[in-house]
């Protein structure tokens, strides 16, 4: 399917059809927001940001959603006591169900979907192993990881899908090491995960069994790591106690899931765009503005109000669905100037593609490590880099939660 | 200008480290901690990470 690639240039300013701001009714608009073939993020995001207050959406099933799409709402939204990330609230948004990401209420230790004090036991757990410091320890064996993956590739000839053998298989391999899987079985982790996420090539069948597979290796994993021990986190974790047995196999999977396809995506959408706007090949600043510019994760922080709450001056009341879009706040003018441009040189450091507030990326600094490595190994190892696309352009991947690329094909 | 850190509110994000690693720091739990009061060349930096902060643990007193 042929999708418009991500703009890299646009005239600017940009100034979006400014709605009248005096509307006392909110906009109603159509859900999903986003269709194959749209260029991305989705137009209609500027005019909602110009409207006063909110938006009101419709989900498939229903339900009636509030989109927030300002950058300060967007922060006030996900710190707000009074709205929730449970979705075992009615109410909660359902924008679609992911084959693999397992339900809430089947998976003890699904500590996303808490909140605190109930979620602040797994994340102040997990805290000590993402700190900047321990990710910055991490940093040689990714570059072994990130060199290892060029080394097949350069072997194998003059092209290559990035997607398939480098931006997929890197966070897999990243993750399985601080899991501490055996190198052994670092393969067959990485091929489970691989089809897990590639919801094109595998049907959902074998997407699920994909999914039972890895909990079944995980379970397997945690037991060995009680026999044995070892420098990893899920031995730290056992040793903390802080974390039950029973909860265990739920915070490894979630782990896998937020850290893998979300950072793959990052990674390749973040080659394309460098190869478009080479001059900024080996500053370390794109990493920051390829979060902002692609915001992967627009449709992730869903929340529900649990009680009445105000926000942008809309009343939302107790039990309806919030929909902060991710996309929309990173391209909210009144914080980057001509947003449609990547511009590594402006500080991007405010955007919110990690999500705001408790739930914001426990593992955000080890992706900045893994893009940084892999954007500097790659295009110093292979500097004639070129993309090899098809005669319909990039193939866009979109689930309707996440944004990345089915494949990559390049040469060099 | 003066920093106050809440340790309790604290998500260990590492956004304050990353931005502002002469003010603060990440104890062995992953925790915020305060290095130093921030000197006038690091105000700004101090800002920033107070701005970035997810879970509003870091507390700018302007003056």
């Amino acid at each position: 399917m042929t999708h418009t690639e991500p703009a890299t240039q646009a005239t600017c300013p940009v100034t979006g059809a400014t709605a009248a701001a005096t509307d006392t009714d909110p906009l109603v608009v159509d859900f999903p927001l986003r269709a194959p073939g749209i260029p991305f993020p989705p137009p209609e995001y500027a005019d909602y940001r110009d409207r006063k207050g909110l938006v009101l959406s419709h989900l498939p099933d229903g339900k009636r959603v509030w989109l927030v799409t300002r950058h300060e709402d967007v922060r006030a939204v996900l710190t707000n006591p009074g709205i929730s990330s449970n979705p075992e609230h009615a109410g909660f948004p359902n924008v679609g169900e992911t084959i693999g990401v397992p339900k809430q209420s089947q998976v003890p230790g699904w500590f996303v979907g808490m909140d605190s004090p109930e979620h602040d036991r797994f994340r102040k757990a997990l805290i000590p192993e993402f700190t900047v410091r321990r990710v910055r320890a991490m940093k040689p064996a990714i570059e072994r990881t990130v060199d290892a993956q060029l080394d097949a590739m350069l072997a194998a000839g003059n092209t290559a899908d990035l997607v398939a053998d480098f931006t997929l298989p890197i966070p897999s391999l990243v993750i399985s090491a601080l899991l501490g899987v055996p190198p052994a079985d670092r393969e067959f982790f990485e091929s489970r995960t691989r089809v897990l996420v590639s919801f094109r090539a595998f049907s959902d069948e074998e997407r699920s069994a994909a999914a039972k597979d890895l909990l079944r290796y995980i379970n397997r994993l945690i037991d060995i790591k009680q026999k044995w021990g070892g420098d990893d986190i899920v031995t730290r974790l056992l040793a903390t106690g802080a974390i039950g047995a029973h909860e265990m196999s739920g915070v490894l999977m979630l782990l896998l899931i937020a850290g893998h396809e979300t950072t793959a995506n990052n990674i390749a959408l973040g080659i394309v765009t460098l190869l478009k706007n080479p001059q900024w090949i080996g500053d370390e600043r794109a990493v920051e503005e390829t979060l902002r510019f692609h915001s992967v994760a627009d449709l992730v922080s869903l929340r529900v109000a649990v009680e009445d709450v105000e926000i942008a001056g809309q009343r939302i009341k107790a039990g309806e669905g919030i929909v902060p879009l991710v996309a929309a706040a990173n391209y909210d003018e009144n914080l980057f100037a001509c947003p449609h441009a990547f511009d590594p040189s402006r500080s991007a450091r405010g955007h919110v593609a990690f999500g705001y507030g408790v739930h914001q990326c426990l593992g955000q600094n080890l992706v900045r490590v893994e893009m940084e490595v892999a954007y500097r190994k790659l295009f110093e190892r292979i500097p004639n880099l070129r993309l090899d696309l098809p005669d319909d352009g990039l193939n866009i991947k979109y689930d309707g939660v996440l944004y990345g690329l089915h494949e990559l094909p390049v040469r060099w | 200008m003066r920093i106050t850190v809440d340790s309790d509110r604290c998500v260990g994000a590492g956004q304050c480290v990353l931005n502002a690693p002469a003010i603060f720091d990440q104890d062995e739990d992953g925790i915020v901690t305060l290095l130093a009061e921030p000197g006038a060349d690091q105000e700004a930096a101090a800002r920033l990470a107070g701005g970035l902060c997810p879970s509003r643990a870091i507390t700018v007193h302007e003056g």
